[in-house]
């Protein structure tokens, strides 16, 4: 697991670049898929009700591990075109401190038009995954704390 | 001079085709200009809407109805003496004259106006669980309802200790009329059942249901929301005692509903809200309502809506009379049938023996790709459908953890869209495999 020394706005802004090639809409989405397709699959024992994020209108599980005050992320989706929005998420995020999450501006969603294309029940489990990742991101700023403490 | 014959008589044939197909085209195509929102385009796309069991666009007509009664016509009904206040009562009233003219109920009396076929639902269950439901009796629903003809009993039950049993569905998404023989025994105290099934788009035997639960004296109400739609109701020929459904599904705007009862049905319900418009006397004690239907109307009615029934029962009772329209529909269900099966990996969910019995709505699943996720990329071409579990859980989860996808055709809709439907789900299978 890697340590990220971009910050997530640095990273949003490359994925923002990335789908500015694609001029149709159907393009962005085969695209959001093969980054679906290689998202690291999360373990199936971590496939559990705990990890799973409701509000989305497919199923959504996202574990988390906390190591040295970074975040690292797996996550898996039964429907492939929110994995491939998981992917970017989890490429945001991953291996960044706490802080970073909590403080992140994630414009590069509306940026890439992705808020407005989604169906409202989509849109919500975004907002939910996103929220989720906040919630892990709090527990291990307090663990950190009461490690260093 | 052989050749010339064969040639001339080719052509004949080839031109009458032509014609015919022009003909199609232009009845279809006209209709489509009534329509506003099938102008327009999505992601660049031209839209193709095959979302219609959710709702229906609406006519030009409807549309101006609508303007007039917001605007010019504005005035509270029932109520005033002053001019404005008699023109939208009238125009309220006309509504309901429509509505009772197009599934020829008897009487004015037996329309009630609501805001929908769930509000309608609601009521009779309320008010009929309420009088005459208790502990250990039974409501009889089918599989296939709608959660709006699930959920509103259930609530109902609950206040009163009694139940749901549930008629089943055979794989083609027919029910059995001997199984509901079976399961009417003398805890049943009443029958709400579909017409036709949201997500199996099968016509239900009703009049033959509503013999059979007569026979044992059970009253039946109907959830007619796509029923009114695809079928020529006479509630009086299927003698059912309620008949539910929605207007926006049927060019009606949103927001406006229909419950029809039998008089003697109706009149035996206790009110299901307390207001203004339902009361004939109040006082502190004890107050007396007032006459069908308005007893069931309490309060302001969305009246600038319901008197839109007017233009959109027309608009539909015209399209039922065009039989280029309904042999396109029938086409396009032979079509839809036979190019879904030829996909690998697709099943439909209610496909009976008699292609008759079912209305251009197809549910799908695709082994191996999400319901969703193919919703989702239709959408960015220009196609709208639903996906997920749409509002009939009981019944989906029985043949998918992951929903369904549903496109559900009305009249306006052409054959080189149910075309260009298939050839976008052949596209978006192929992606996302």
């Amino acid at each position: 697991m890697e340590e990220q020394d971009k910050s997530p706005e640095e990273v949003g802004n490359e994925i923002v670049e990335e789908f500015s090639i694609f001029e149709e809409w159907l393009d962005k989405y085969e695209y959001l898929i093969e980054l679906g397709k290689s998202l690291p699959v999360i373990d199936e024992k971590d496939k559990v009700d705990n990890n799973l994020i409701s509000g989305c209108q497919s199923r959504v599980w996202l574990s988390c591990d906390c190591h040295d005050g970074r975040l690292y992320f797996k996550a898996d989706s039964d429907a492939i075109i929110t994995k491939g929005i998981i992917s970017l998420l989890i490429r945001v995020y991953n291996g960044q401190t706490p802080e970073a999450i909590l403080h992140s501006d994630l414009s590069f969603i509306d940026k890439i038009g992705l808020k407005d294309n989604l169906s409202p029940t989509r849109a919500n489990g975004l907002v939910s995954m996103i929220k989720q990742i906040k919630i892990y991101a709090v527990a291990c700023e307090v663990k950190e704390q009461k490690n260093n403490g | 001079m052989d050749f010339w014959i064969k040639y001339k008589v080719c052509f004949a044939i080839f031109a009458r085709y032509c014609k015919q197909y022009n003909l199609e085209m232009e009845t279809i195509d006209q209709i489509r200009a009534d329509f506003p929102a099938l102008q327009r385009k999505v992601y660049g796309k031209q839209l193709i809407y095959f979302d219609n069991a959710a709702t229906s666009q609406k006519p030009l007509s409807v549309l101006t109805m609508q303007e007039m009664m917001s605007g010019e016509v504005n005035a509270n009904i029932h109520r005033a003496v002053h001019k404005l206040s008699a023109e939208a009562t009238d125009f309220y009233e006309k509504g309901r004259e429509a509505v009772r003219s197009f599934i020829n109920a008897p009487s004015r009396e037996n329309i009630i106006f609501t805001s929908g076929a769930t509000a309608s639902l609601n009521l009779v269950a309320s008010s009929f669980v309420y009088k005459h439901l208790g502990k250990g009796d039974k409501v009889l629903i089918s599989e296939a309802e709608h959660h709006s003809n699930i959920v509103s009993w259930q609530l109902a039950c609950e206040r009163v200790g009694a139940s749901l049993a549930a008629l089943p569905v055979d794989d083609r998404g027919e029910i059995s009329l001997d199984k509901l023989e079976q399961m009417l025994n003398k805890n049943v105290k009443i029958v709400a059942i579909t017409h036709i099934s949201n997500v199996l788009g099968v016509i239900n035997p009703i009049k033959e249901v509503v013999t059979i639960a007569h026979a044992k004296g059970i009253p039946v109400v109907v959830d007619g929301a796509q029923g009114v739609v695809h079928c020529a109701v006479d509630v009086q020929d299927l003698d059912c005692d309620c008949y539910a459904f929605s207007g926006h599904k049927i060019y009606a705007p949103t927001g406006t509903g229909i419950l029809y009862g039998k008089k003697n049905f109706l009149e035996d319900l206790p009110p299901y809200m307390g207001g203004g418009d339902m009361v004939d006397t109040v006082t502190f004690e004890k107050t007396t309502y007032a006459e069908l239907p308005l007893k069931f109307e309490a309060g302001t009615p969305n009246f600038a809506a319901a008197a839109c029934y007017a233009p959109a029962l027309e608009y539909a009772a015209q399209l039922r009379l065009n039989t280029e329209v309904q042999e396109n529909e029938r086409k396009q269900v032979a079509y839809l049938k036979r190019e879904l099966d030829m996909i690998d990996g697709v099943r439909i969910y209610g496909m009976p023996e008699d292609l008759n019995k079912k209305i251009p709505l197809f549910s799908i699943t695709v082994e191996g790709v999400h319901p969703t996720d193919l919703a989702q990329l239709l959408d960015t071409m220009g196609i709208a459908v639903r996906s997920g579990l749409m509002c009939a859980e009981p019944l989906i989860r029985k043949y998918s953890d992951n929903g369904m996808l549903r496109a559900s055709l009305a009249p306006y809709n052409t054959m080189e869209e149910a075309e260009k439907f298939i050839t976008g789900v052949k596209k978006g299978i192929s992606i996302l495999k």
